[in-house]
């Protein structure tokens, strides 16, 4: 039975949430001159769309949670077995869900903007308000005037797919929907969507503010507010932009942690932004310059807020990306909110533009607000550098409108493209993170800050010599940003160690650097050093019209054949599934039952002497769409280790390969499967084989030892049901393998007076054996063995060193922007409980 | 001139090189016959071409030849204007290349042979499903 009141009901409260916000806009900006009444009811108007929000999310996690399946959002992101952890995931699988999450931060940040603001409360709020209006509208899903408005998350099934199953029965309702997909089935991708989101929502914050303070005329004043939310969203942006990834690092197999994605670009250049925005509010804050700049960034942080929205979800990234959802029609709608919040905002800015003026006078060299400037420009540039090549595609489609066929495709080698222009910015940044901090007075004298700054260059050349040295680096960019790193690094580490002796609470600043600077050398070490371990170093290339230059990266190993790979040796033992309460089990010793969640054993399992679970047991395997491959590195000196690169197959989304790290201190080995033997393909068997043998006798089997133990009659048999007449007899072979011994039992029966035959295939051996013949007479018999290739995987093994600085590095990044946000709403606090704002 | 001048200056020229190289850095989509003009005229540019694997009438695919080792292939493609080119790569076949819909290989002629550095695959409605399975 189709269960038409819940969608219904969460369709409602999406078109009240929508008129809410419209209201609260409205009621909102009456309110701005002071009115209380309007205030109340602009405040009621919000509280109700908070409630429809919240009530709109329980709906949809209530619909999915319950499985029903006749609505399109559960049945295509979800399924019967999903854990709950991962329903709430399948809210971020979708472009409506995503959009929900999106919306509800806004409504969380809003309702914190109620009880913390007073002066700011109305015009705030009404920025705020209105913002919830074009995002409301893109899952609004009406029709008005032939215009299709937003997408709805409450569509049935049958609304949104033809199929001829809806004309013979409209009221079918799918037994199981498409699950999630398998990129999303991380503990990351639990809650990096979230942080990533309240990230993009909290930029509207800042936004507001400004708009806000050049609406009711005061320049100045709404930065004392605007610049802990600054903090705060560039704090979180910024987690968010890593846990992204730190998820792309575990669960990909492009080798690293950042590819210069679309998606990617579409956050880093907004973030830049922001954090240049941030850094000139401080300068405003200590001398009253900067007050352009800082609005123009703020405003222009949001506006790419809204561009990278367009880009990822409006289809037009098309084939560029590997992540962008796919189009729901709404590329029109969020052109327009684009396109009002551009317009909106640079009139507003025109028209009061003379007001913004600062004071005239130059800035000296040796003031903060120079450092802060050139500081702040750098971080312009980098995202400059970055927006112009990601926006390709938009720049082929602004060319196609003027009728210029434009074929433009993003660099080739997108990673050296990026990294040639950012490796040059990040050494500007590291030298100015480190010196701006000396200028805490507004005019140092050159003398002074000579003094200051003499032991941490020194030392700083020193340190990064050794390490260049010892590090046999030699590309100029590589030794230029290591140097700049760590002269940043002393220089803040000086500047911490006087504050201590101060006041510890101005510290955000230098702890924040420390932490960048060490991101950087993490970055230069883990990207710039990144080694292929697995490349082939024969020489010997396949085709001679490869280039000579071309390599080979991945490595061939056969089940249970050792190969050397650099100082390893390798060993693949086999295919695993990860099994509860017990880990990884072989897959040839699982069978399958009808519930795809439970296994029966067909042999014993031990883990060391002890046998843990029971051959005819049934145990309960995590993920039945998982493989893991496990690969034992020996190293001469011992110290052994075993890696499980996992594969995902997902019937519908394809295969996924994910790595395995081994992390020590000074490196991870990053380990992941290239490609590997198809399970479900019929392998190529070689001629039979016959071997007429009696029992207790020894052969071989493609090339191993192996002993005919005995012959049984056997009165079961799955699937076959035996007659009086009938008979069935399994022979036992063991099969000494390399590092265990195997049981072959093909089976020979006699029924209706016809032979069958059952052959017994083992997969660690590549052999097939198959009882031919009785010969009761002699006492023997006759089996045949077929031989094929063995397992076999090709892997890729890449070499990360130092990458736990740049994790560590982020460390400090979140305890020093915490610390100085901290600091700032305090400030903001003092000025507000004075009634001044 | 004053020093802001200068500055101004400074970020506008840096502004401009960040313009010209991403011009000049940016590939493009082009043909099989595109692509061989642009080698023989010396360009050694990677470039992107969009096709199809070649299959045969009864909708196999055809011409994909894998090294003993496994670690390298090449195969046949159909660009755009129906051309068929043999393209090769220097890494094993990627998961789920026969079941792609769409090949767009980025890489550049190497005398007769077109050399793949990097293939990518578009496969059938990866996240949008058409159809019910019952």
């Amino acid at each position: 039975m189709i269960h038409y009141f819940v969608g219904s009901f969460g369709h409602f409260l999406v078109i009240l949430a929508f008129v809410s916000s419209i209201v609260a806009s409205v009621s909102f900006f009456k309110a701005s001159n002071n009115n209380s009444s309007w205030l109340r009811f602009g405040q009621y108007a919000f509280y109700l769309h908070a409630i429809c929000i919240i009530g709109v999310l329980t709906v949809l996690f209530f619909i999915i949670n319950r499985q029903y399946f006749e609505y399109h959002y559960a049945w295509n992101y979800s399924s019967k077995y999903l854990p709950i952890y991962y329903q709430i995931s399948s809210f971020w699988n979708g472009q409506e869900g995503s959009f929900l999450l999106w919306m509800f931060w806004n409504v969380i940040l809003g309702l914190v903007l109620l009880r913390t603001n007073k002066f700011w409360k109305p015009s705030v709020m009404t920025i705020m308000s209105f913002n919830q209006v074009f995002l409301t509208s893109m899952i609004l899903g009406v029709i008005i005037f032939d215009l299709k408005l937003g997408s709805s998350p409450f569509l049935l099934l049958r609304d949104v797919i033809q199929d001829n199953i809806f004309k013979i029965n409209p009221d079918f309702i799918p037994a199981d929907g498409n699950g999630l997909n398998p990129l999303l089935q991380n503990y990351w991708m639990v809650i990096h969507p979230p942080t990533l989101f309240l990230g993009f929502a909290s930029t509207v914050v800042p936004f507001a503010f400004a708009i806000a303070g050049i609406w009711r005329g005061k320049y100045k004043e709404w930065i004392r507010p605007a610049l802990p939310w600054a903090q705060f969203s560039a704090l979180v942006l910024g987690i968010g932009i890593l846990m992204g990834a730190y998820w792309a690092y575990e669960t990909l197999n492009f080798g690293g942690y950042w590819n210069w994605d679309p998606v990617e670009n579409a956050i880093y250049v907004p973030w830049l932004t922001l954090v240049a925005g941030m850094h000139t509010m401080i300068a405003h804050k200590k001398s009253d310059s900067a007050l352009k700049v800082s609005v123009i960034l703020v405003v222009v942080t949001y506006i790419l807020i809204l561009y990278s929205t367009f880009l990822t979800r409006s289809g037009v990234l098309g084939e560029t990306s590997v992540h962008s959802f796919t189009d729901l029609g709404l590329s029109g709608q969020l052109l327009i909110f684009l396109l009002v919040f551009i317009i909106g905002s640079t009139l507003l800015l025109v028209r009061k533009w003379k007001n913004l003026s600062g004071k005239k006078e130059e800035v000296s060299t040796y003031s903060r607000e120079f450092w802060i400037f050139m500081g702040a420009t750098v971080l312009c540039l980098m995202a400059f550098q970055v927006l112009v090549p990601t926006s390709i595609p938009v720049w082929n489609e602004i060319l196609g409108i003027f009728g210029i066929n434009s074929n433009l495709a993003p660099p080739a080698d997108q990673i050296e493209f990026y990294s040639k222009f950012q490796l040059w910015f990040a050494i500007g940044l590291a030298i100015l993170s480190g010196t701006g901090q000396f200028f805490w007075w507004k005019k140092a004298d050159p003398e002074k800050l000579k003094k200051e700054l003499r032991n941490p260059v020194i030392i700083a050349l020193l340190v990064s010599s050794i390490i260049i040295l010892f590090g046999r680096i030699k590309e100029i960019g590589f030794i230029l940003l290591l140097t700049a790193a760590v002269y940043s690094i002393v220089a803040n580490v000086k500047i911490l160690l006087s504050l201590r002796k101060t006041n510890f609470r101005l510290s955000g600043g230098s702890v924040t650097h420390i932490g960048i600077a060490m991101m950087l050398i993490g970055i230069l070490f883990s990207s710039g050093y990144s080694k292929i371990i697995s490349k082939n170093n024969t020489g010997l290339l396949w085709s001679k019209e490869f280039p000579e230059e071309m390599n080979q990266n991945n490595l061939l190993l056969f089940q249970n054949e050792p190969r050397q790979m650099g100082e390893y040796s390798l060993l693949f033992r086999g295919m695993r599934k990860k099994i509860k309460k017990y880990g990884y089990v072989d897959a040839n010793s699982l069978l399958p039952t009808d519930d795809p969640l439970k296994l029966i054993v067909s042999k014993d399992v031990a883990k060391g002497e002890a046998i843990v679970i029971k051959r005819g047991d049934t145990v309960s395997v995590i993920n039945p769409e998982n493989s893991y491959f496990e690969i034992k590195y020996s190293k001469e000196n011992g110290k052994d280790f075993t890696l499980y690169p996992r594969i995902q197959v997902n019937e519908l989304m394809g295969t996924l390969s994910s790595p395995d790290i081994k992390r020590t201190l000074t490196a991870d080995l990053y380990t992941h499967i290239s490609n590997l033997a198809d399970p479900d393909q019929e392998p190529d068997w070689s001629e039979t084989e016959e071997v007429k043998i009696k029992i207790g006798d020894t052969f071989f089997i493609n090339d191993y030892v192996a002993k005919f133990i005995e012959m049984e009659r056997i009165n079961e048999l799955p699937n076959v049901i035996l007659g009086p007449e009938d008979v069935a007899v399994k022979a036992i072979i063991e099969i000494q393998g390399e590092y265990e011994n195997y049981l072959a039992e093909p089976i020979y029966l006699i029924k209706d007076r016809m032979a069958g035959r059952i052959p017994e295939t083992i997969s660690e051996v590549a052999s097939r054996i198959t009882i031919l013949n009785i010969h009761p007479q002699e006492d023997s018999f006759t089996f045949g063995v077929n031989t094929t290739q063995k397992d076999w995987i090709i892997l890729e093994a890449v070499e990360k060193p130092w990458i736990n600085i740049l994790w560590l590095g982020t460390f400090f990044l979140v305890i020093g922007l915490s610390i100085a946000i901290t600091r700032r709403y305090e400030e903001f606090s003092k000025m507000k409980s004075k009634n001044l704002e | 001139m004053r020093k802001s001048h200068i500055f101004g200056i400074l970020v506008i020229a840096i502004a401009i090189a960040v313009i010209v190289s991403t011009a000049g850095d940016a590939s493009s989509y082009v043909t099989f016959k595109e692509a061989r003009v642009i080698a023989d005229g010396g360009n050694k540019a990677k470039i992107h071409v969009v096709g199809t694997l070649k299959k045969n009438k009864k909708n196999e695919i055809i011409g994909i030849e894998e090294s003993p080792d496994k670690l390298s292939f090449r195969f046949v493609m159909i660009d755009e204007n129906s051309e068929e080119q043999v393209v090769l790569y220097a890494n094993p076949i990627p998961q789920d290349f026969e079941k792609s819909e769409q090949v767009v290989v980025v890489g550049a002629y190497h005398e007769e042979a077109f050399v793949a550095d990097k293939i990518l695959l578009k496969c059938p409605s990866k996240y949008q499903e058409e159809e019910i399975k019952i």
